[in-house]
């Protein structure tokens, strides 16, 4: 396959970005997407020229490292994938790809295709936790009854990878699906309740800290969320932080 | 606007409940416009009532002028905090691919139905209020669907109308249903209530574009 890649490129947080156009030949379709960008870079590279920097760790779906804002969609055009399960075989012969980071002021791009994800670190560590007495007498997570279906949603909720591809495809650069996603796995097990009123407003107050934008309910993060986190847990943070907010 | 207005999930809320209320009004608005249709005399009594009535004037009145003004403040304040928290924009942006038109263009679809409301008040609202306030004019109960009627006589209000309900329609096919999701409903009951919402943002404007092709037509 013979591409034509639409590259950010960016030294620093600090200068001004610009697209490149990179022509690239020989891709397989069994490549993924991110073995396509190694081509290129090992190209560039021979010819004395700095290579795309992008970020990537298990290149399996579950790490949430990778995030490339493909063809004008968060880990491009398929469904239900992170960019690293992505492969060649979803584009043709002669297309033209544009490659740029996930955009949003509180993912700030650290060099080209790499953004600073930070923020979702915070709005974790403002009320994603549980605490569990460790002094000898913890009781076996086993031992607690919970019922089968917010078990599932709970784990369901679980299964965000912290990506920012919900960020990403907002038109208001909301992070409402990713919070939601951690608000709700704790919400609904008996291990959560202890600090459930404090959590959902401290995680809420950090994402708004963040500079993170509305929720308009336009439900393009469900839609390009690489692990299907339902807008269900918009609504449930919602229902927590308001009567959470109303208990004071 | 208060300090719980200050969190996002609070403004979204805020924007949903008012929506809401704006809805209920609609709705009640379209039923007395649609008795012109079927009699003058049923159209001027409840007009008369609306105009008169103590509790309608003096509460429910100034409510919905907060609502409505609430409601596209907030949406102005919303459509700037959200521009502001993407930073640099994407070349390559498929909006399409994850989202509806509508839903993209809120702000779009709002700014056409405020239009629409400054013609609006100009036609019915300030002549009803110099007619009662500033010439303090004897109240005539049989008034109303004359001074109604005449402004579909001309066919440039009656296609700003026409317009201003489309853009109406593609507000509530996103709006209606999107605040009960940010009320926090979202279950079972979910998808039949998107129907409805669904069924309700079309029939409705539709019936106001009749309500004012009806009357334009009988004038020809
Ligand atoms: S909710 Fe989905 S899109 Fe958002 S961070 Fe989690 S896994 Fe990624
Ligand atoms: S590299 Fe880990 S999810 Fe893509």
């Amino acid at each position: 396959m013979k591409l034509t890649l639409k590259i950010w490129r960016q030294d620093n947080a600090k200068t001004k970005g610009k697209m490149i156009d990179y022509p690239i030949d020989g891709i397989e379709g069994d490549m993924s997407f991110l073995e396509m960008l190694d081509v290129l870079n090992e190209e560039l590279v021979a010819k004395g020229e700095e290579p795309v920097e992008f970020d990537h760790d298990c290149r399996e779906g579950i790490c949430g490292s990778c995030s490339l804002q493909i063809n004008g969609e968060p880990h491009g055009p398929d469904r239900l994938i992170t960019t690293c399960q992505l492969h060649m075989r979803s584009f043709k012969d002669g297309d033209t790809i544009t490659i740029e980071p996930f955009r949003a002021k509180a993912f700030p791009v650290v060099k080209d295709l790499i953004v600073d994800r930070g923020s979702f670190d915070r709005i974790q560590q403002a009320g994603g936790y549980v605490s569990v007495n460790t002094s000898g007498n913890t009781v076996d997570a086993n031992a607690i009854p919970v019922n089968k279906q917010n078990a599932d949603d709970s784990f369901a909720a679980a299964t965000c990878i912290g990506c920012g591809a919900c960020v990403a495809a907002c038109k208001n650069a909301s992070a409402m699906l990713f919070t939601s996603a951690k608000v709700s796995q704790y919400a609904l097990l008996p291990q959560g309740q202890i600090e459930a009123t404090e959590r959902v407003q401290a995680m809420v107050r950090q994402m708004d800290e963040e500079g993170f934008g509305n929720c308009s309910n336009t439900g393009a993060c469900e839609i390009e969320c690489p692990k299907g986190i339902s807008l269900e847990n918009i609504a449930r943070m919602n229902r927590e932080y308001m009567s959470a907010t109303s208990k004071g | 606007m208060g300090g719980i207005i200050k969190s996002s999930v609070a403004r979204k809320f805020a924007m949903a409940l008012s929506g809401l209320f704006l809805v209920f009004f609609l709705l009640q608005h379209f039923t007395i416009n649609f008795t012109s249709v079927i009699s003058p005399d049923i159209f001027n009594e409840l007009s008369h009532f609306m105009g008169n009535n103590f509790v309608v004037q003096a509460l429910l009145q100034p409510v919905l002028i907060f609502g409505v003004i609430f409601h596209f403040i907030m949406g102005f304040i919303l459509e700037i905090q959200n521009r502001n928290a993407r930073g640099v924009g994407y070349k390559n942006y498929n909006g399409n691919a994850n989202s509806s038109w509508m839903s993209r263009n809120m702000i779009y679809s709002g700014a056409v139905i405020l239009a629409f409301l400054g013609l609006h008040f100009y036609d019915f609202w300030f002549p009803e209020i110099s007619h009662k306030y500033i010439h303090g004019l004897p109240e005539d109960p049989t008034r109303y669907y004359e001074e109604t009627i005449v402004k579909f006589k001309d066919l440039w209000r009656v296609i700003l109308y026409v317009v201003s309900f489309i853009f109406l329609m593609l507000h509530l096919l996103h709006g209606f249903a999107s605040s009960f999701q940010s009320v926090g409903f979202n279950n079972k009951y979910s998808k039949g209530l998107q129907g409805f919402t669904k069924a309700f943002a079309i029939i409705i404007p539709l019936g106001f574009i009749f309500i004012a092709l009806f009357h334009y037509i009988n004038q020809l």
